[in-house]
């Protein structure tokens, strides 16, 4: 199965419905994508104003999320999908609400960023926050790509990425808490910071969901809650 | 992915999976015809086996070769013009009314073939009821119908019979409908209690098999799912086998699905694995309305 068979159904109406639907996931992505990237560069340059606006943009999501909700409910009752296309559905409603709880974790990383930059100084943890904040960026990206290009291997590599960045994220917690020891005067700031690489780790685990959604929409199998190995292995078997 | 990969995928499987064999000649099946079919813990009722049927030169059904477990729910769907009328129709040797037919292979109920010499078919037809797509009451009342089988059978008693019509009218979920006026015309019920009572007509005679030929497709979506009910409810005491257009339906009522093309059995396996994630492209195509 590829993306092209999305084509091919006698009801051109059905052919249209489904790739509507589609477009608007792979909008709302692009849209997901950029408010974690912007969230990420606001908190980084302490750029309040940028953050203000990834505020703004969150609604819209909000609002591409109920829209493809609806419309997955629409082909659900007119068209009682079957096979790859009831797959292709499910797998979408599922990516639209990883894709809203991005956003979220997005504007919370936007008003932490709008705290951080009123505060001032510059804080410990931003380090641990650019590197674990590029790779989950670059993991949201690729996930998305995956989804568009119905790539399974890229899919599982996606998602093995995941367990670096919680390993990353482990070790960042660890060295924030002894700066915490250390100054105790900076335990509010530093906690903000946590809560930020917190949201940082949230994005990868959600982007890590969308790569099993893609597995399910092209194997036709349910690859989550497994390890990562399992999930490889699974994804060789079914080829 | 292109059908060839399919088809691999679909031989993996079928290694992976060898309880598959039992009560089931894997060999004789293609590999790959069936890696969702699981019939281990099921008892079989009837067995085709290289089943090939001709009508005059023209070959209708292909090799076909498939098991239908007892007590369970199984559909053919396919295309108009793939055989899966003709199929059901061979399992109570309806074809045999007709001229130009010819069969070669076999079928097996309960391990006796139903083509042997000397089976008597008026008996095999008793153990193997059919209902049609249009209801065909008798043109007599509502009772007279039920009890209809029993009479040909010589039975005489009056209390027999009413037990029995009793039973069989609550069997088909007609009983609270009609018990006032069993003795009307059958003509006078609706399309939809018409066709329970031609249900209810085939299990007084308490058959092992019924054969459901599109039983709902002349019926309005109410009366239908009083049908697809009844199919469920029907399933604890007989074994079932109905060919429907309707794929939501085959998907609702049955525990197992064949998939039909041209004469040929495509795909067989158990009805949820067949509509989620089938094996094979052309059974992909034809369940979700793709030009192959």
């Amino acid at each position: 199965m590829d993306k092209d068979t999305y084509q091919h159904h006698i009801s051109q109406a059905f052919n249209k419905d489904l790739s509507t639907v589609r477009n608007h996931l792979m909008e709302m992505g692009g849209l997901v994508e950029k408010q974690a990237a912007d969230s990420l560069d606001a908190l980084l340059k302490g750029d309040s104003g940028m953050a203000e606006n990834v505020l703004l943009v969150e609604d819209r999501i909000n609002k591409l999320e109920m829209m493809i909700d609806e419309e997955c409910s629409r082909i659900i009752v007119l068209r009682q999908p079957a096979a790859s296309d009831l797959r292709m559905i499910v797998a979408i409603s599922k990516a639209v609400a990883d894709l809203e709880r991005i956003g979220d974790e997005s504007a919370k990383i936007a008003r932490l960023a709008i705290q951080l930059a009123e505060e001032g100084e510059s804080p410990r943890g931003y380090v641990e926050a650019r590197h674990i904040g590029n790779h989950v960026r670059r993991m949201l990206h690729d996930a998305l790509d995956a989804f568009a290009r119905f790539d399974v291997d890229k899919a599982v590599e996606v998602a093995a990425e995941d367990d670096t960045v919680d390993l990353e994220y482990r070790s960042a917690m660890r060295s924030l808490v002894t700066f915490m020891m250390e100054d105790p005067r900076s335990i509010t700031r530093v906690l903000n910071v946590m809560w930020t690489l917190r949201s940082l780790e949230r994005i990868g685990d959600h982007a890590r969901n969308i790569c099993e959604q893609v597995v399910y929409l092209v194997q036709g199998k349910d690859v989550r809650h497994i390890s990562s190995e399992k999930m490889q292995e699974q994804v060789r078997n079914g080829k | 992915m292109s059908d060839e990969n399919t088809e691999q995928s679909g031989n993996k499987a079928m290694t992976s999976r060898e309880h598959i064999t039992h009560g089931f000649n894997a060999g004789e099946l293609r590999k790959g015809d069936a890696p969702h079919l699981n019939l281990a813990n099921e008892t079989i009722k009837l067995d085709v086996q290289h089943l090939n049927l001709y009508y005059g030169n023209d070959q209708a059904l292909k090799n076909i070769n498939l098991t239908i477990p007892e007590k369970k729910v199984t559909a053919f769907i396919g295309p108009s013009g793939c055989g899966k009328s003709t199929l059901l129709r061979c399992f109570n040797r309806m074809n045999d009314l007709v001229d130009i037919c010819r069969i070669e292979g076999k079928i097996l109920m309960d391990d006796k073939d139903i083509y042997a010499r000397g089976v008597d078919v008026a008996e095999l037809r008793r153990s193997i009821g059919m209902v049609f797509q249009k209801p065909n009451p008798f043109p007599k009342t509502i009772y007279e119908n039920v009890a209809y089988g029993l009479r040909l059978q010589g039975v005489k008693s009056k209390r027999v019979l009413d037990e029995v019509v009793e039973k069989s009218l609550r069997g088909a979920a007609l009983w609270d409908e009609v018990k006032d006026r069993l003795d009307d015309n059958a003509f006078g019920l609706s399309g939809g209690q018409q066709q329970r009572l031609v249900i209810a007509r085939a299990i007084a005679i308490e058959p092992e098999v019924i054969l459901l030929d599109e039983p709902a497709s002349a019926l309005d979506p109410i009366s239908t799912l009083k049908i697809e009910e009844l199919i469920n409810e029907l399933k604890s005491q007989y074994t079932i086998v109905i060919v429907t257009h309707n794929m939501q339906q085959a998907a609702r009522v049955s525990d197992y699905t064949a998939f039909m093309y041209m004469g040929e059995l495509v795909e067989y396996g158990d009805t949820d694995s067949l509509f989620t994630n089938p094996s094979k492209k052309r059974t992909e195509d034809y369940i979700t309305g793709r030009y192959g």
